[in-house]
């Protein structure tokens, strides 16, 4: 890491769009696909997850020097798993339906890779400060992300928006949508759409460089 | 949850809620290690027996934790059985398979953080599933994802081959076909109900 040289801004703006966890780095892609079928469902996972990544790398870069390289693993992962016991429970005393339609997709944050990698490849490395901003930034692309996909399958599968009503009476659903075959197809779209976008960005990019080497 | 057979359990974990394709669990390892045929196939394995320690450690770590009343301890406490069990898988298989240890490298310790594994340990004692069905469930779920992981890889050796456009090589591939291949699965709905 080139901790010195990075700006506070850019540490936290990697994590939205150059570094975005699930469309580029591919990670932390099972609950990402499993609860998108909803946009109020993606919101509330975004959020949990991003809680207990800020709380995990507080943890972690605090701790940082006391920590043994050998059973390191093992400590993060026990830090996590409190942290999502915790989420757990506040979860389910908002709301019981909430926690109801994500199951146990709120326990199997502790095996999101993303958490994990953050605090292997970040927060132990960083200091606490470098660390939030960090985990804010991967919070809320995983969040960005999450919202992506849920408001299309929404939209499309169930024809509403956070439960409101978007279309007539006769708009034929697609049912497909809410499948998990959906959530498949919508995510190949979107990493797709984000390919493109850096395709067209490292062309320009190529073409400044020229276009100021030959003038 | 004692009125369903066992062979019932196994085929809804095997084939109706595929473990990969129906609850998206495990998908890590199912696009990192399905570049291969072969590699996909002891991948399987690996998990498959992961799953079935787990899910018999996971059965008696719930009886503990409802005889001492503190299930707020779960999530932690079935995490680190998990994470020691694949400790010695690793071990067992540099001993006894050094090239298969090689194929499979970083996805071996990653095995921890499978979803699928932790997933099955929850779903299992969320559904109050007794020790034989417990054990049905994680051969189910551990067929299915072995099931899934190698028709993803002899796919993805075809695909190889093909003619795809330069965008949608790589990932955005591997997701289209996990769809379609996810969309086929559906079609085992209402199978043994």
């Amino acid at each position: 890491m080139l901790g010195k040289e990075i700006s506070s801004t850019d540490e936290f703006l990697k994590g939205l769009w150059r570094d975005n966890p699930v469309f580029i780095m591919a990670l932390g892609l099972c609950p990402a696909l499993a609860v998108s079928n909803t946009a109020m469902n993606s919101l509330t996972m975004g959020l949990a997850t991003t809680f207990v990544l800020l709380a995990s790398a507080t943890c972690v870069s605090a701790l940082r020097n006391f920590i043994p390289r050998e059973a390191r693993i093992v400590c993060y992962i026990c830090i996590i798993a409190t942290f999502v016991t915790a989420v757990d429970y506040i979860i389910m005393a908002i709301s019981l339906e909430l926690h109801r339609s994500l199951g146990a997709f709120i326990a199997l944050i502790v095996v999101n890779c993303l958490i994990l990698g953050r605090a292997e490849a970040f927060a132990s490395k960083n200091t606490i400060g470098r660390s939030l901003l960090d985990g804010l930034g991967m919070g809320a692309g995983f969040t960005g992300a999450l919202l992506c996909i849920g408001v299309i399958r929404e939209i499309l599968g169930s024809g509403t928006l956070f439960g409101v009503s978007l279309f007539a009476e006769n708009f034929q659903t697609w049912t497909i949508m809410v499948l998990p075959s959906g959530g498949f197809f919508v995510t190949a779209i979107w990493i797709l759409i984000v390919n493109r976008l850096r395709e067209k960005q490292a062309e320009a990019e190529a073409q400044a460089q020229t276009q100021g080497a030959s003038s | 949850m004692t009125d369903v057979s066992h062979w019932s359990v196994f085929i809804n974990a095997a084939l109706i809620n595929n473990f990969v394709l129906a609850y998206f669990l495990g998908l890590c390892p199912f696009f990192g290690v399905s570049a291969k045929l072969e590699t996909a196939a002891r991948m399987g394995g690996a998990v498959s027996f992961v799953m079935l320690v787990a899910s018999v450690c996971a059965y008696v770590i719930n009886l503990l934790l409802d005889a001492v009343n503190a299930p707020y301890l779960r999530i932690i406490s079935y995490i680190l059985v998990i994470s020691s069990t694949v400790q010695l898988v690793e071990m067992l298989m540099r001993k006894l398979s050094p090239a298969t240890f090689r194929a499979l490298g970083i996805f071996l310790p990653l095995i921890t953080t499978n979803c699928a594994i932790l997933g099955l340990a929850l779903f299992q004692t969320n559904r109050g599933y007794e020790f034989t069905q417990a054990v049905a469930y994680a051969l189910g779920a551990g067929a299915g994802f072995a099931l899934a992981l190698v028709l993803m890889a002899g796919v993805r050796e075809k695909l190889d081959l093909a003619n795809v456009p330069e965008l949608v090589k790589g990932t955005a591939a591997a997701y289209i076909v996990a769809g379609i291949l996810s969309m086929s699965f559906m079609g085992f709905a209402g199978l043994g109900r």
